[in-house]
C-alpha cells in the first residue's frame, strides 16, 4: 500500500505538502503515548494518533515512520504541520477514528507493527 | 526524492476526477497544499532551462529534398524554419509535411511552399508551467522557444520537459549526497592518536515546541557521518527518549554530550535535579512518575528507559534524589557501522532495518 491508497481509504486529507506519495507503507501502529510508538514500531510505517503536538512528527522522524493519520477529523496545529512539511513525513487527517481505521487498513492487507510489551 | 517518478497530471486524491488539476484556478492555500515537488519544479524552472538550445534549423529558400536529408541524418521529426541569415522563426517543417511533398514527388520544391507558418511558441523565460499548458491545449509535441527579443532560442520537447524535472529532482537529492560523503571521510582527513567529534546540546525543562530538536540535529549529523538507516535510528530513539525526559522531568533542563567517535558513539545526559527515588524502579517497563498533564501530551508511558537500555549496548543510570541525574550510553560499532571512515557501504544497506 503507498501513501496515496492509504490517502483513499481512510477517506483523508493530505495536510502537507512536497510529499512523495508513492512511498510505500510496510505496516500500522495505532498509539497516543509516544514511547509506545518508539518502542514498537518498525520503519516504513504509518502511525495513527489522536495526539496532534509536534512530538508526534519527531516521533515518526527518530522511527522512521511514513505517515501519520490523525484520528477523528483532528487537525493538528501550525506547529506540527510546518515541522512535517520540513521533514517531509506527511500527514493525512481522517473522519474515522482509532478503532475503524485499524479495521479498514488491517483488512487492506497491512499488517501489524505493534509488539507485547513482553516483546521488547 | 526517490521512487517511482509521479506522472504530471498526478491522480487527485479523489480517484474519480481526472481533470487536469490547476486548469483555471486560482492557487488558494488548500490547492497549493496538494501541489507535489513535482508540480512545484514546473512553477521553479524556466523554460530556458529544459529546452535544448542549439537548434539544427533551416531557410526557406532550402529544398524539400535537403529537409529529407536532414531529418533522415539527425532522426529529427521536425526542423524550425529561420529567414536567411537571421534568427527569426518564420516557420516550422515535419516529417508530416515531408509526407505531403513525397506523395506526390515534390521534393524539388522549396520549404516554403510546405512549412506550416501558423506557429505556437513558447517563450524561454516563462515557467516551465507555460510550456506543459501549451502542450495540453495544441496537443503539439514541439514548442519553438523564443527570447525576449523574438529570437529562435531553442525548441523545447515533451522529453525535455520530463528529462528536467528529472535532473532537478536528482540534483537535490545530491546536494544532500555531497554533504554526506564529505562528514563520511571526515575521520580519515584528520589525524590524531583517537580523533571524536562533539556535539553539545542544551535543552530546556517544559520546552514541548522544540523538544525533540537536539535528537533530530544528531541523527541527521550520522547518516551525513555515513551511518546506516538502522544505527542512525536506534541512537535517535534512545536520545530523543532521553531528551523528552530532561524536558518532562528536570527542574532546570539539562545538557546533552555526543562524542562520536568511527568506532563508537558515547551519549552523556546531565541534569541538576530532582533526581530518581528508585532507579531500579525507573528501569520496570510501565512505570512511570509523569502527571496526567504530561500523559495528555503523549509521553509518561514508563517505556523511556526501557526504550533507551534497547536501543544501545551500554547504558548507566547514576542519580541521587535531591541532586541530579547523568545517564550514560555507549553504542559500539563494527563493519559497515563506522562512522566518518569512507562511505565503503552500498545503497541497499541504507533500506535494511
Amino acid at each position: 500500500m503507498n501513501i496515496e491508497e492509504l490517502i483513499q481509504i481512510t477517506d483523508g486529507k493530505l495536510l502537507t505538502k512536497s510529499s512523495d506519495l508513492t512511498r510505500m507503507i510496510k505496516g500500522g501502529c495505532g498509539a497516543d503515548l509516544m514511547s509506545d510508538v518508539l518502542a514498537s514500531i518498525q520503519p516504513d510505517a504509518v502511525l495513527l494518533t489522536g495526539l496532534c503536538n509536534p512530538q508526534v512528527v519527531r516521533t515518526a522522524q527518530m522511527s522512521d515512520v511514513a505517515a501519520i493519520v490523525f484520528v477523528r477529523g483532528k487537525n493538528p496545529p501550525v506547529e506540527t504541520i510546518s515541522l512535517a512539511d520540513k521533514e517531509g513525513i506527511p500527514l493525512i487527517s481522517s473522519p474515522f477514528g482509532m478503532f475503524e481505521l485499524s479495521g479498514r487498513l488491517y483488512t487492506a492487507g497491512l499488517p501489524s507493527f505493534e509488539r507485547s510489551i513482553s516483546e521488547i | 526524492m526517490k521512487g517511482q517518478f509521479p506522472k504530471f497530471n498526478m491522480p487527485n486524491t479523489n480517484s474519480k476526477q481526472h481533470k487536469p488539476r490547476f486548469k483555471g484556478k486560482i492557487i488558494t492555500d488548500e490547492l497549493a497544499g496538494n501541489i507535489t515537488r513535482v508540480e512545484e519544479l514546473a512553477y521553479i524552472l524556466k523554460i530556458s532551462d529544459v529546452m535544448t538550445s542549439n537548434v539544427k534549423t533551416m531557410q526557406p529558400n532550402n529544398s524539400m529534398r535537403d529537409v529529407l536529408n536532414t531529418l533522415s541524418e539527425f532522426q529529427f521529426s521536425g526542423v524550425p524554419i529561420v529567414s536567411n541569415g537571421q534568427k527569426k522563426l518564420v516557420g516550422l517543417i515535419s516529417t508530416e509535411d515531408l509526407i505531403k511533398c513525397l506523395a506526390i514527388q515534390d521534393l524539388n520544391a522549396s520549404v516554403q511552399k510546405y512549412m506550416s507558418t501558423n506557429l505556437v511558441t513558447a517563450n524561454s523565460f516563462d515557467f516551465l508551467t507555460e510550456a506543459l499548458k501549451l502542450f495540453a491545449k495544441t496537443k503539439v509535441g514541439r514548442l519553438p522557444v523564443l527570447n525576449e527579443n523574438r529570437d529562435l532560442v531553442g525548441i523545447i520537447t515533451k522529453g525535455d520537459v520530463n528529462n528536467g524535472l528529472l535532473h532537478a529532482l536528482e540534483t537535490e537529492y545530491q546536494e544532500e549526497e555531497v554533504r554526506r560523503y564529505r562528514a563520511s571521510h571526515l575521520f580519515e582527513d584528520i589525524e590524531s592518536a583517537r580523533s571524536s567529534l562533539i556535539l553539545r546540546y542544551n535543552i530546556a525543562n517544559y520546552d514541548f515546541t522544540s523538544g525533540g530538536e537536539a535528537s533530530s540535529q544528531i541523527k541527521r549529523a550520522l547518516l551525513r557521518l555515513g551511518a546506516n538507516a538502522q544505527l542512525a535510528r536506534r541512537v535517535g530513539i534512545a536520545i530523543y527518549e532521553a531528551e523528552m525526559n530532561l524536558i518532562i522531568h528536570t527542574k532546570n533542563g539539562g545538557s546533552i554530550h555526543v562524542e562520536i567517535e568511527p568506532k563508537q558513539i558515547s551519549v552523556y545526559v546531565w541534569d541538576n535535579g530532582p533526581g530518581i527515588k528508585d532507579v531500579k524502579q525507573a528501569l520496570q517497563p510501565g512505570f512511570s512518575t509523569a502527571t496526567e498533564e504530561i500523559r495528555e501530551l503523549g509521553f509518561g508511558a514508563g517505556m523511556g528507559l526501557v526504550n533507551i537500555s534497547r536501543c544501545v549496548d551500554k547504558m548507566d543510570l547514576q542519580s541521587k534524589w535531591g541532586y541530579g541525574t547523568h545517564l550514560t550510553m555507549k553504542i559500539f560499532l563494527e563493519g559497515e557501522d563506522i562512522v566518518g571512515e569512507g562511505y565503503h557501504k552500498n545503497k541497499e544497506n541504507e533500506n535494511v532495518t
